[in-house]
């Protein structure tokens, strides 16, 4: 019978939440079944995988979530090897309208799949939990960054990643920073400056009596890769007069969770609740710069994770410009400002999607004067994290990746714009394009004239008095015993020790004292 | 600091995005904001206005004839046959070529995938060649991976409604699929592409391959329908391809879901409502509401001041000064039930239902169930009302199949009930909010 002719309107949902039952790391004993017997076969998810519509082989979320969890009650079945294939773009989450937690099913059958069903001494396994404990590979290299970076651009290296690790030879590892943004945050003097600072806008402001605080969640990337992304977050965040505190961090898990290491994940979990929790206790909110990182502890978290305070994290945890648009008069502030940033191609990440954060970049940032954007659509960028990095689906993700690239060269744009690191990486492979983070323009609309700023554009002599004096200040506190928190930084990241010497570490990458 | 606009739509299907673009005709900043993919992915694409009247007589030739004589609180009624046609206006200026149909107010006929023959008012330009209207002999064309469409059997039911033509169904191996259960947007995307395929000796181009098979089975026939998977991106260009190597007219069988055609109508929305600057927001639920006595006399005394959003954990004020409620039926979740009771989630405006649950049903499967027409209740200006037949609130209309009165399923009205609700819902949305 053609549907055609006589849809199916025969499902009557109940208004009673399904609720699984969290028992980590039993992740099988999970009971995912209500939520399977939600779906009604409609094929919505289907048709939104982007896998499934390059990949003959992939049998789709449908059957990944529910009727994979249907079979494993009737009958002892195994979790299915095609698992592996799913990206965790989330996009089939977005889609059903049944709500089915498809993400969440696939994200336990995933766990379930390496726990039971892979080696523990496969090269697969390793390269997996190399590429998804992306931290610890950053941490290292970025110790000793420019020589990293020599090595990994080596073509020795990419045969060897390729042959032997099984990580796409085509991709190009990014770059790390000379200097991370943990020791920017702790040169520049920790959360003594940034309250001081914040005070100073407040009072500027004439909000003097507010008390505002946000706890920045800056994950992997822009700690190691693109500090200039949180050192954005920062000014832009210190411009409205909020105070900044960096907790005690580790990954937010999602590479982990994409790859069905859920003890990793979990591990990371154990630390970023009680240390955000903590934040949250006094008084401040959690904000992410990364979209899957905000997915994750809003999301994923509490799906998975019975830890005490996830409810707590998930609920008071923001993306970036999200958090601005809903506290302050953010267009209103933006209104007369100026930034030259013309020629904008924007792509969506799919987990900003998930969390109704599509289309906020363009609506705020071309309340900019000088900055033009244009979206480029709703496809996938193909690269889902490391997803994109594994040799066997480099393919797969460039496949998907392709209408992307067309839609970004068909744009007026010649620079990309996206809140995703990876999105961000596959914008670049596929297009070689510049990619901006929304929170840089914002930075350069509002916040022009700080000295930072002004230092970070034109590269220009580095205030060494002011430097000194600054430097002075930081070790003088930390002699003192300092602040909680940069006792709590101490232990997250040795990295960080780098800079007690007091010296700078390399020259010209540590920032002149606040002036203002 | 709630993120403002002027007008709040609630609901991204085919209602929601056409009161989006309504109101934004009228020179205001709306914003439109829907939970999950709406039933468009379901439906055929087609925009079926009345296929058969609430008794059952039909299929009707003319579905403006029947509008006039429609019960009083079915939706069409509410806004009147002017306002379906303005809204059929509006539809054709959106879908541009994409759609065939226009300038007629008579039902089209169209052959389905079971072989059945739709009464239907607007449909794809790649439906058009396949019309039942047309005398000239049709082969379509199944694949076997796609049971779905089960071409020689659709063959044999056209044949036995007394179609004009001879229709003749063969089943093919589809090139480069090997999957029982591949994705329609994997057919979609290979034939989109052009995709090198592997057709056991060696690899040729995707729609070659396709053509070249197809071609082996033409007896004369001087067109050739295939189920709706005939690219997404690029349907157009797939379609004209096909033709150009078969030699005669290509056309697509409209089926269920998931459908390509819907989500393809869906597209097109979405662009337009890009177009017209339509803020849109996705992947988050309207979850509740805040009021305000508004000071005006009468009865209709309430306002919606803000609604809140759930944005994973946390709700967020969304402020506007007149909001459109178009979240759709029991499937789109705009009504929902439990074992007590049928309601509207947001806004718990007075949805109309026996106490007792037995009553919601009737015996028969394929009875008239009074479910299938549950919904709020509304004045002729959309404006939905409570149990006293009192405005729930001043600045909130409701459209699509979030209203009560009809049963699209039966009457085949799809469609064209969220069209023409949608837009009277947004026009008036959005000159209310002008002054
Ligand atoms: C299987 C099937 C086949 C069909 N075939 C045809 C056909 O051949 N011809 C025809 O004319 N019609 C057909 N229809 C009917 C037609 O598609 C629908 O009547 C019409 O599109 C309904 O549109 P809508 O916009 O009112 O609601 P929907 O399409 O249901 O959209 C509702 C939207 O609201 C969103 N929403 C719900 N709650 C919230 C919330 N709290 N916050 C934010 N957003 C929310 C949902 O996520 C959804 O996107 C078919 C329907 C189905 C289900
Ligand atoms: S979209 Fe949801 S209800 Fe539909 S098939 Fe997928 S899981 Fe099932
Ligand atoms: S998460 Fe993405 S890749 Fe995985 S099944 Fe869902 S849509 Fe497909």
């Amino acid at each position: 019978m053609s549907d055609a002719e006589r849809p199916t309107d025969d499902h009557v949902p109940g208004d009673d939440e399904f609720d699984p039952i969290e028992v980590f790391p039993e992740a099988d004993e999970m009971d995912l079944r209500p939520g399977a017997d939600n779906c009604y076969k409609c094929s919505t998810c289907d048709t939104n995988c982007p896998v499934a519509e390059v990949d003959d082989e992939f049998p789709g979320p449908k059957f990944q979530g529910p009727e994979q969890w249907r079979l494993k009650r009737q009958s002892d079945q195994d979790v299915d090897a095609s698992i592996m294939k799913c990206s965790n773009c989330m996009r089939c989450d977005h889609a059903c309208p049944s709500e089915v937690p498809l993400s969440q099913m696939h994200n336990s059958a995933r766990g379930e799949y390496v726990e039971e069903r892979m080696s523990k001494r496969s090269l697969e396994y390793w390269r997996n939990r190399l590429l998804s404990n992306y931290r610890l590979m950053a941490h290292l290299g970025s110790k000793v960054p420019r020589l990293t970076n020599f090595v990994m651009g080596l073509t020795l290296t990419s045969v060897f990643n390729e042959k032997v690790l099984g990580i796409a030879g085509e991709r190009e590892f990014p770059e790390f920073a000379t200097e991370t943004f943990r020791e920017w945050w702790r040169a520049r003097g920790g959360h003594e400056v940034s309250r001081e600072r914040a005070e100073a806008a407040r009072d500027r402001r004439g909000e003097s009596g507010a008390d505002k605080k946000i706890a920045y969640f800056h994950g992997c990337y822009s700690n190691y890769n693109t500090p200039e992304v949180g050192k954005a977050l920062v000014r832009v965040y210190e411009h409205f007069g909020y105070e900044v505190v960096v907790p005690e961090q580790r990954c937010s898990g999602t590479p982990m969770f994409a790859n069905g290491m859920l003890d990793d994940a979990r591990r990371a979990a154990d630390t970023n609740v009680p240390e955000l929790a903590a934040a949250i206790e006094d008084g401040a909110d959690v904000i992410a710069s990364c979209t899957s990182c905000s997915m994750s502890l809003r999301q994923e978290y509490p799906e998975l994770f019975d830890i005490d305070g996830v409810d707590d994290v998930s609920s008071n945890t923001w993306e970036g410009l999200e958090y601005l648009r809903v506290h302050e008069d953010l267009e209103g502030e933006l209104a007369g400002t100026r930034a030259d940033v013309p020629n904008l191609a924007y792509h969506t990440p799919c987990h900003a999607r998930n969390q109704g954060l599509d289309g906020q970049a363009i609506e705020v940032l071309t309340t900019i004067d000088g900055v033009e954007a244009q979206d480029v659509g709703e496809s996938c960028s193909g690269i889902s994290g490391t997803y994109g990095w594994k040799e066997e689906h480099y393919e797969t993700s460039m496949q998907i990746g392709e209408e992307m690239f067309e839609h970004m060269e068909r744009a007026d744009g010649d620079t990309g714009l996206t809140e995703c690191p990876t999105c961000a990486m596959q914008m670049e492979h596929g297009t070689g394009y510049e990619i901006k983070h929304p929170l840089e323009v914002l930075e350069a609309a509002l916040v022009p004239d700080s000295p930072e700023t002004a230092r970070a554009t034109t590269d220009g002599g580095v205030d060494e008095v002011g430097e000194a004096g600054r430097r002075d200040e930081v070790r003088g506190s930390d002699r003192e015993g300092g602040t909680d928190e940069a006792d709590r930084e101490d232990r997250t990241d040795e990295a960080d020790h780098e800079d007690r010497t007091g010296r700078p570490d390399r020259e010209g990458q540590n920032e002149p004292s606040g002036a203002n | 600091m709630a993120i403002t606009d002027d007008v709040f739509v609630i609901g991204g299907g085919l209602a929601g995005a056409t009161a989006a673009l309504a109101a934004a005709e009228r020179g205001v900043q709306v914003r439109l904001l829907s939970y999950k993919q709406s039933t468009l992915r379901h439906a055929s694409g087609l925009i079926d206005v009345l296929g058969y009247a609430p008794d059952g007589q039909g299929p009707l030739a003319d579905p403006f004839d029947a509008l006039e004589s429609l019960p009083v609180g079915h939706p069409y009624e509410r806004v009147g046959g002017d306002s379906v046609r303005e809204a059929l206006l509006f539809f054709d200026a959106i879908a541009g070529d994409t759609y065939a149909g226009e300038h007629t107010d008579a039902n089209a006929l169209v052959p389905t995938s079971s072989g059945a023959i739709k009464p239907t008012a607007r449909y794809p330009a790649g439906v058009a060649p396949g019309v039942a209207s047309d005398p000239s002999d049709a082969l379509l064309v199944g694949f076997e991976t796609l049971p779905e469409f089960d071409a020689p059997l659709a063959a044999a039911h056209l044949e036995d409604t007394g179609a004009p033509f001879e229709a003749r169904g063969v089943t093919l191996s589809f090139p480069g699929i090997r999957r029982d259960d591949a994705k329609v947007t994997r057919y979609a995307h290979l034939l989109d592409r052009d995709e090198a395929v592997d057709i056991g000796r060696g690899e040729t181009f995707a729609r070659a391959a396709l053509a070249a098979i197809v071609r082996d089975q033409l007896e004369g026939e001087s067109r050739v329908g295939f189920p709706p998977i005939l690219g997404d991106d690029n349907h157009a260009t797939v379609r004209r391809d096909l033709e150009e190597r078969l030699g005669v007219d290509v056309f697509e069988v409209p089926s269920g879901p998931p459908s390509l055609p819907g989500m393809r109508l869906e597209d097109r929305l979405y662009d337009a409502l890009e177009d017209a600057g339509v803020r849109v927001t996705t992947g988050v639920p309207v979850v509740d509401y805040e009021g305000v006595e508004s000071g005006r006399s009468g009865s209709n005394s309430r306002r919606i001041e803000h609604v809140l959003v759930d944005r994973k954990g946390q709700d967020v004020p969304y402020r506007a000064d007149e909001y459109v409620l178009a979240t759709g039926g029991l499937v789109g979740k705009g009504v929902r039930s439990d074992r007590e009771r049928v309601f509207e989630p947001i806004f718990d405006c007075h949805v109309e239902a026996s106490p007792d649950r037995y009553d919601w049903f009737d015996g028969d499967a394929f009875g008239d169930h009074p479910f299938a027409r549950f919904g709020v209740t509304v004045d002729r200006e959309l404006r939905p009302l409570d149990a006293e037949g009192d405005l729930e609130f001043a600045n909130l209309r409701a459209a699509g199949a979030v209203l009560s009165g009809y049963d699209f399923a039966a009457e085949k009205s799809g469609s064209g009930v969220s069209l023409a609700t949608g837009f009277v819902a947004g026009d008036r949305a959005g000159s209310e909010v002008r002054g």
